[in-house]
């Protein structure tokens, strides 16, 4: 309090017309503001809060990205002919499709097993509880190199594969291991098994991210257990599911270049195989690499829809979209352009 | 002569009868513990068909546990729970209590609407669709048809119109008040055609000023012959709507009875001193 007043007292010293001593600055301060300043403020005008060290980011952020681009324009060494030449390639394009398919199946086999994974670890039976921890625990535990070599050598560890009673001869089905698990079964595998393990986990802390309460009303009026799971916590677990779970699945498109070691020709496999032909490297990468870009730009979007959906009624108002955004700021504009010239 | 004397009386003497065995709750001698701790030590209680049983308590007394081994929410430890002289959450076989399947607990459930404190309305889902969920997925104990959705959903009008909420049918609701919400709730328990409702302290989150639009929607459905049986701090309105007052206090009844009678004269040392705490001087008996 005290060295408030003598601010005031030595900023009013300054201006030359202010109360000379402190005495009356001290006044000045506790019933000045009342009485100093009109009552109505009706005719003023609004002015907002001005920020200026964001603009100055804005500048420093803007200065950082063009020195990037125009290193890349400029660099002869990207060069960007080789890429464009090749990132349409018909066997790139191929390698492409691969990744898209083993994302989209591992992803979603992945996911729906995790589903269940998630709760058979929250369900009320001690069995379903250790079975899914123990799923969980192994494949989080074994590097998923390991796993999907492991299940492309299958074979080697058991010759034959076969559904029956176990220690009895009784056999419904029999196969070769080795006709049965191809590069893509065993990739398949491997990163479905792998993203199970965590899907689960994510799924799981969606789920007790849920009010209790909302469990026991859906019991209370009698709704079947798979229904109160789908119908109920799931769509308000997936607000908690969603960003980490669209980690995951950027991660796994990412993740399949892994298969690379089945010498199963996805995206990047293919194009190690054409580097190595031409000894274009870094171009051939940064064609992969954009692929990627494009992939996981894709998908951000989508998850950015995604989640609005399900962040209905968890907001009062749902905000604005970018492209709603972008259509009013048009308007507005439009609006006060014509109206300007009067 | 006689023989039609006796097939017109047979419906008349027959349908009162059945109509006053609707959703009769008696409770008798019901445990629970938690822990080590026991909550409910040996609670007996009957509620008529069509009565109004408001139960007052300290908190912490075991009211809200009571209430929800009431639908086998909470499995009780000891003692049974009938409606309509059906148990509830068991069935006899040779002189052992079995605990029912899931399924037909889920059922039986479809028989006793629940209000909660904290409302407990789905939040993705609008006020309507909140209201048609359970009656479009829900097997019922009768084993009647389940409502397809169309015929849900003009239900659900018409129980959100009960309650004075058509008109806010499609919001959600965190778009509602406090008071809107718990009506929302009640709509949807009544839903399923309940022969008894629960209420678990339903107007203890609300602001003061939207608590009585709540409570003139339970007084109306008092007067509807459903059984109720309402836990709650509201004396005033215990008073207005109770056939029966029960107190309750550590894990027992203490004392219940009249309305009138109990908060006017009360019996025991316990139930005096609890109703000097909670009724104001004011409060006129
Ligand atoms: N699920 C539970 N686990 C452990 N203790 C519980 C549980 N539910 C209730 N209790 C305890 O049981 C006692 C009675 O609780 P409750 O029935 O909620 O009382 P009231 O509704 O009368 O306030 C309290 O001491 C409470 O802490
Ligand atoms: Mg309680």
């Amino acid at each position: 309090m005290s060295s408030a007043a003598t601010t005031v007292a030595q900023s009013a010293q300054r201006s030359a017309p202010g109360p000379a001593t402190r005495a009356e600055a001290e006044n000045l301060a506790d019933t000045g503001s009342a009485a100093a300043l009109p009552a109505d403020y009706s005719d003023y005008k609004l002015v907002p809060a001005r920020h200026p060290w964001r603009w100055v980011g804005t500048v420093v952020v803007a200065l950082g990205i063009a020195a990037v681009a125009w290193s890349l324009a400029t660099n002869p060494r990207w060069e960007w002919g080789v890429v464009a030449q090749w990132f349409t390639a018909q066997s790139v394009v191929t390698g492409l499709v691969e990744t898209l398919k083993l994302t989209a199946i591992s992803g979603a086999l992945g996911f729906i097993l995790g589903f269940i994974l998630a709760l058979m670890r929250l369900s009320a039976s001690p069995l379903l509880v250790s079975v899914s921890w123990t799923f969980s625990w192994i494949f989080r535990s074994t590097p998923l190199l390991v796993q999907v070599l492991l299940w492309y050598n299958l074979g080697y560890l058991y010759e034959k594969v076969s559904l029956g009673i176990p220690f009895t001869d009784v056999r419904f089905f029999e196969a070769q291991t080795t006709t049965l698990i191809s590069q893509f079964a065993a990739a398949v595998l491997g990163l479905t098994l792998n993203q199970a393990a965590y899907s689960a986990e994510i799924i799981r802390g969606g789920i007790l991210s849920v009010d209790q309460g909302q469990l026991e009303a859906a019991a209370a009026l009698g709704i079947p257990a798979w229904r109160r799971s789908t119908r109920i916590i799931l769509p308000q677990a997936m607000r908690a599911i969603l960003p980490t779970a669209f980690n995951e699945i950027i991660g796994l498109v990412k993740g399949t270049s892994i298969v690379y070691v089945l010498a199963y020709s996805e995206l990047f496999y293919t194009v190690q195989v054409i580097y190595n032909r031409t000894q274009q490297v870094l171009p051939l990468l940064l064609v992969a690499t954009l692929w990627y870009v494009v992939i996981t730009s894709v998908l951000s979007v989508l998850q950015y829809y995604i989640e609005r959906h399900f962040s209905k009624g968890a907001v009062r108002n749902l905000p604005l979209t970018p492209l709603q955004k972008v259509r009013r700021f048009l308007s507005t504009h439009a609006a006060t352009n014509v109206r300007s010239p009067r | 002569m006689s023989t039609t004397v006796v097939t017109t009386e047979a419906p008349t003497t027959a349908a009162p009868a059945a109509a006053a065995t609707r959703g009769q709750v008696e409770i008798t001698n019901v445990r629970k513990s938690f822990g080590g701790t026991e909550v409910l030590k040996g609670v007996s209680l009957t509620v008529p068909s069509g009565g109004v049983a408001v139960i007052v308590g300290p908190s912490g007394s075991g009211k809200s546990t009571l209430l929800r081994t009431i639908n086998h929410l909470e499995k009780v430890d000891g003692g049974y729970i009938t409606i309509d002289g059906q148990l509830v959450g068991y069935q006899v076989r040779g002189n052992k209590l079995h605990e029912l399947r899931e399924k037909d607990i889920l059922k039986q459930r479809t028989d006793i609407g629940m209000v909660f404190q904290n409302f407990n309305l789905f939040p993705h889902l609008t006020a309507l669709e909140n209201v048609a969920e359970a009656p479009v997925v829900a097997l019922r104990s009768d084993n009647s048809q389940r409502r397809n959705k169309g015929e849900a959903r003009q239900r659900a009008l018409e129980l959100l119109d009960r309650v004075g909420l058509k008109d806010r049918a499609d919001a959600y609701p965190r778009q509602l008040s406090g008071g809107q919400q718990q009506r929302v709730a009640i709509a949807r328990a009544l839903a399923l055609d309940p022969k008894i409702l629960l209420f678990d302290e339903p107007t203890s989150a609300l602001d003061p000023e939207l608590v009585n639009e709540v409570l003139d929607v339970i007084r109306e459905l008092a007067t509807s012959g459903t059984t109720l049986i309402i836990v709650t701090h509201e004396m005033g309105f215990a008073r207005d709507v109770a056939d029966t007052v029960v107190f309750m206090d550590q894990g027992q009844i203490v004392e219940q009875g009249n309305p009138l009678e109990i908060f006017a004269n009360p019996q025991e040392p316990r139930t005096r001193s609890f109703f000097s705490k909670v009724i104001e001087p004011a409060f006129n008996i």
